[in-house]
């Protein structure tokens, strides 16, 4: 009995030492991980609108982090423009949030971009809840079970992010 | 064959016009004495003694305030007007042989539409110790999840 309590002892101990150095070392899941929930988020779109990603439950989300200066989220957004207008009947909402400190570049982008999607401009804090916006483009494709699918960071093959799009659509 | 042998030759001819103007307009091409690479800046920055440079950022301030080397200051971006003017008045009572680094790390070194507006602002100026860190992809990628110091906030 006494070797048996002894064994558990053990085996607690071995476990709790690789739980601590697996979360010391790093390679604990960050939230913004595929599988995770998406975090949720409240802001205000260009237009004044409230957006939040509750709006959006059951459908699919693709949500793009990006800004009007930056040259490969400029390269992405005619794809996305496509993309709403191509899935949304099928359940897709493209959400943009943008990383300029002003929102008139981003207007007049919206404008001139002929952007079908709500856009709102990003905060800290939004940033942070998705592990941190340092670097520009950062797609998510969140599923209709609300967690993250894949996250694209860097200017994306579109017909990869197209096929994941149509993979989670046809998930129901 | 001479045919060939001429129009090989003038295409390399082209090639290399090409890559000397390319070299020429950008200073800052990968590569260039005036960049200063992360791993030497933290060695510079964590070194016991010398002087330590004045660390200007000229990114967004939404990238700033999530994640910015401790010391450094907040100018305001490159690409702004506003953000120039900003470095004008920053630097304008410094000595030019101040050693100063100027950073962004928004986007991948291409693209980034601030550290060349700024670089071109000091030179102008006529400061003569500036180096421009090179951020290959992200400040993300290349500074934080390189486990380099930072710190949060305004």
């Amino acid at each position: 009995m006494r070797r048996v309590i002894l064994i558990i002892i053990a085996i607690a101990l071995a476990v709790g030492i690789y739980e601590v150095s697996r979360h010391r070392s790093g390679t604990s899941k960050p939230v913004s991980s595929p599988g995770n929930p998406a975090p949720e988020f409240s802001l205000t779109d260009l237009d004044g609108k409230p957006l939040r990603l509750a709006d959006y439950q059951g459908k699919v989300v693709l949500l793009d982090f990006w800004a009007t200066w930056c040259v490969p989220c400029r390269a992405e957004i005619p794809h996305f423009v496509d993309f709403q207008n191509q899935y949304r009947e099928q359940g897709l909402q493209v959400v943009g949030i943008s990383m300029d400190d002003d929102a008139k570049p981003v207007r007049e982008f919206y404008q001139q971009f002929k952007m079908n999607y709500p856009v709102a401009l990003g905060t800290d804090k939004v940033a942070a809840a998705y592990g941190g916006i340092l670097g520009l483009p950062i797609t998510f494709l969140i599923g209709r079970d609300g967690r993250i699918a894949a996250k694209y960071v860097g200017e994306t093959q579109m017909p990869v992010v197209e096929a994941e799009v149509k993979a989670l659509l046809q998930a129901k | 064959m001479a045919i060939l042998i001429r129009k090989l030759a003038l295409m390399l001819a082209l090639g290399v016009i090409v890559a000397t103007a390319v070299a020429q307009t950008d200073e800052l091409a990968p590569g260039s004495p005036q960049l200063i690479n992360p791993e030497d800046l933290v060695k510079l920055l964590q070194a016991p003694i010398g002087q330590k440079p004045l660390i200007l950022n000229v990114g967004p301030s939404l990238i700033y305030m999530q994640a910015h080397i401790p010391g450094s200051e907040y100018i305001g971006a490159g690409s702004d007007k506003q953000g120039v003017e900003s470095l004008r008045r920053r630097v304008k009572s410094l000595a030019h042989n101040t050693s100063i680094v100027l950073y962004c790390g928004c986007c991948p070194w291409g693209h980034c539409p601030n550290v060349r507006p700024a670089y071109q602002e000091l030179q102008k100026a006529g400061f003569t110790k500036v180096k421009v860190l090179y951020i290959a992809d992200n400040f993300g990628a290349d500074w934080v999840q390189k486990g380099y110091p930072t710190i949060k906030g305004q």
